[in-house]
């Protein structure tokens, strides 16, 4: 079994990542979960969170918030609306995230309030993520 | 006959239109580029997108729980026209061809006494259709002051779309924008957001033997708004590259149309200032015979 598959990460605006990678760490929106190659298929929704992906070349950190990601043997695809590496997140950017995710708070429909609720306390976990 | 003077500064203030146009048209080829680069790199994250959405929509499709995003309201009877143009003008046919497209089909809806719509995203198509289907416009985004279109522009186009659509504004929303085929081919087209469509070839790729995780409903649930965000995202890119395009061929022509003028010009000039100087001669030479 080959030891390294395909990682994509990409967001609406741009490709953020393309590489070969050993080891994914995804926050998937029902917990945590590694792929690794061999990987059965599977397709599950992102909750905000850090990606790590471990390579040949070392890790990768990136922030993540509202997508999928698509898991299959060969590789992984994660299609995230938004997309930063770790070390590019600042307050600033989490903070207009928190205000995007508070506003889908106020006015999430009564079904998917605990949804946008738990999306907004994940928010806030990764601000524990921000470089000082 | 204009005199030399009227000649000289026609030729001069040609000579400046042309100017403008060049300019416009190097600015235009390098925002065309860049327009060009935006879409294409946008283009893995739409597909992948309406790959998995396919798969998803067929194997959910059928049953009574699908999302009305999916499945429709129910009835066709009101339509959303979301007509996408350009924000300015001096792009040739651009805008009026979307508009063209959008008024015909407008027509043909009310013609078979359906509830007709409208939303304009940018404000040429707005003044187009002003005339004579101004009674139907519910909305407009002014995206004028946007210099890089970004996917927040389209996310808040999408939720306007989609508060309207929780609240039973209308059961069909369709865009219009411009299919960029090359520099001078660009295709006004109209794309059905709302129910969403996929085509068969999409979901040929077998989504059978993925495992879901949460459900197979919670994900299209979650999947199908972001993917309207992503059809009017990916609709914005193509219609502003397509206008770029057109920008840069029609300055193109206008910069050529402004040469063919400059040359008639200074050749009429030259040919009447001949005949100035061979009158004064004949003048002096009768006068010096006459003596």
């Amino acid at each position: 079994m080959a030891d390294t598959m395909q990682f994509d990460l990409v967001s609406p605006e741009r490709k953020l990542a393309s590489v070969q990678a050993r080891e994914v760490r995804i926050p998937g929106a029902e917990g945590d979960l590694t792929a690794m190659p061999g990987h059965s298929a599977l397709i599950t929704t992102l909750r905000p969170g850090i990606l790590t992906v471990v390579g040949p070349e070392g890790t990768a950190e990136y922030a993540v918030t509202g997508g999928f990601a698509e898991i299959s043997a060969e590789g992984v695809s994660v299609l995230a609306e938004r997309g930063v590496p770790k070390a590019e997140l600042t307050a600033a950017i989490h903070a207009e995230m928190m205000a995007e995710a508070k506003k889908v708070v106020d006015v999430a429909h009564p079904s998917v309030a605990d949804a946008a609720v738990k999306m907004l306390s994940d928010m806030e976990a990764l601000g524990a993520h921000i470089n000082a | 006959m204009p005199s030399l003077k009227d000649l000289k500064n026609r030729i001069t203030s040609v000579k400046n239109t042309r100017k403008i146009t060049k300019a416009m048209q190097m600015v235009a080829a390098a925002k065309l580029r860049r327009a060009q680069e935006a879409a294409e790199s946008a283009r893995p994250f739409a597909e992948r997108m309406n790959a998995v959405m396919s798969g998803l929509a067929a194997s959910v499709g059928g049953s009574d729980s699908a999302p009305r995003l999916l499945a429709g309201t129910g009835s066709d009877q009101t339509h959303l026209l979301v007509v996408m143009t350009g924000e300015r003008g001096l792009c040739g046919g651009f805008n009026a061809n979307i508009a063209k497209l959008a008024r015909a089909r407008a027509n043909e809806l009310l013609a078979q006494g359906k509830t007709v719509k409208i939303l304009t995203v940018g404000k040429k198509g707005r003044d187009a259709m002003r005339r004579d289907l101004g009674q139907y416009f519910v909305a407009h985004v002014d995206l004028s002051e946007i210099k890089k279109i970004g996917y927040v522009d389209a996310q808040k186009i999408a939720r306007d779309l989609l508060d309207r659509f929780e609240a039973a504004e209308f059961d069909v929303a369709t865009i219009f924008f411009s299919r960029f085929e090359s520099v001078i081919s660009q295709v006004p087209s109209a794309k059905q957001i709302i129910p969403a469509q996929f085509e068969e070839a999409d979901a040929a790729g077998a989504s059978a033997f993925y495992d879901y995780e949460p459900s197979e409903e919670a994900i299209l649930a979650d999947l199908l708004p972001r993917g309207v965000a992503t059809a009017i995202f990916a609709a914005l890119l193509e219609n502003n590259a397509s206008f770029n395009g057109a920008q840069m061929s029609a300055m193109d022509n206008a910069t050529r149309n402004a040469g063919d003028m400059i040359d008639k010009l200074t050749i009429e000039f030259n040919r009447s200032r001949q005949a100035v100087i061979t009158n004064e001669l004949i003048e002096i030479i009768s006068g010096a015979e006459a003596l």
